[in-house]
């Protein structure tokens, strides 16, 4: 699964890009999101208010319940602010 | 027409693009956002705008396909810059033309309105305390929010 991090989760993980396996058992956003936690320090202060995460999957905007497929492009990020 | 480029723009000229040659426009609306050297009481240097490339472009084009849905316009663009920019320089142009003034400005300001909250951009700014990522506002969610249910009102000016 490619996983892209943007703005301060960036920081937090310490890469903008990574690929990741995650276990036959994670077919959600939300189980994904915390499973991720568990992989790092720098991830889990990226996941540590989910209130302020945002998803795309696959360049979508996905919400907790949505799905994902191992080859899915997985993107988390701030709440935007352009304009 | 949507474009995210790094370098700056002249509104004036991207104005005359939109427009140029089309006798049916009658209105032009554009809002064209600045660095502004202050920002939640602090200094702004400079100011780098990231984005995730694909998305931040499907989200742009999405966002003026609903106003071309919405609104009977005959023209409208939208250009983001990303990467660094000092104060007084353009961020972000929209352009709307339309036969009659309320079209226009009722879709300016919904195209951004809702780009603000629904194109991945991340505003990080460089003060003199040390960069800092900029917070989303929760008037922006409200001010988008507000095109989910309010029915256009375009008519003939």
């Amino acid at each position: 699964m490619k996983l892209l991090y943007f703005a301060w989760l960036r920081h937090h993980v310490g890469a903008g890009e990574e690929t990741r396996t995650p276990p036959a058992g994670v077919a959600t956003v939300a189980e994904l999101l915390d499973w991720l936690a568990g992989q790092s320090e720098g991830h889990a202060g990226a996941l540590a208010d989910r209130e302020r995460v945002r998803v795309a999957v696959n360049q979508e905007y996905a919400g907790p319940e949505d799905t994902v497929a191992p080859d899915d492009e997985v993107a988390l990020f701030p709440p935007v602010t352009g304009g | 027409m949507i474009r995210v480029q790094a370098e700056p723009f002249q509104p004036g000229a991207e104005i005359d693009a939109v427009t140029g040659g089309n006798p049916r426009i009658g209105g032009v609306c554009s809002f064209i956002g600045l660095v502004r050297e202050m920002n939640d009481g602090a200094g702004v240097g400079a100011m780098t705008l990231e984005h995730y490339p694909g998305m931040t472009e499907k989200m742009l084009a999405r966002t003026e396909q609903r106003a071309w849905e919405r609104w009977p316009l005959e023209a409208s663009r939208i250009v983001h810059r990303v990467g660094r920019m000092a104060p007084t320089e353009p961020i972000v142009l929209v352009v709307t033309a339309s036969a009659h003034r309320h079209a226009a400005f009722e879709a300016c300001e919904f195209l951004i309105d809702w780009l603000k909250t629904q194109a991945p951009f991340w505003k990080r700014e460089e003060t003199p305390d040390g960069p800092r990522w900029v917070d989303a506002r929760r008037g922006d969610d409200e001010a988008a929010a507000r095109w989910l249910h309010a029915p256009s009102s375009a008519r003939g000016a």
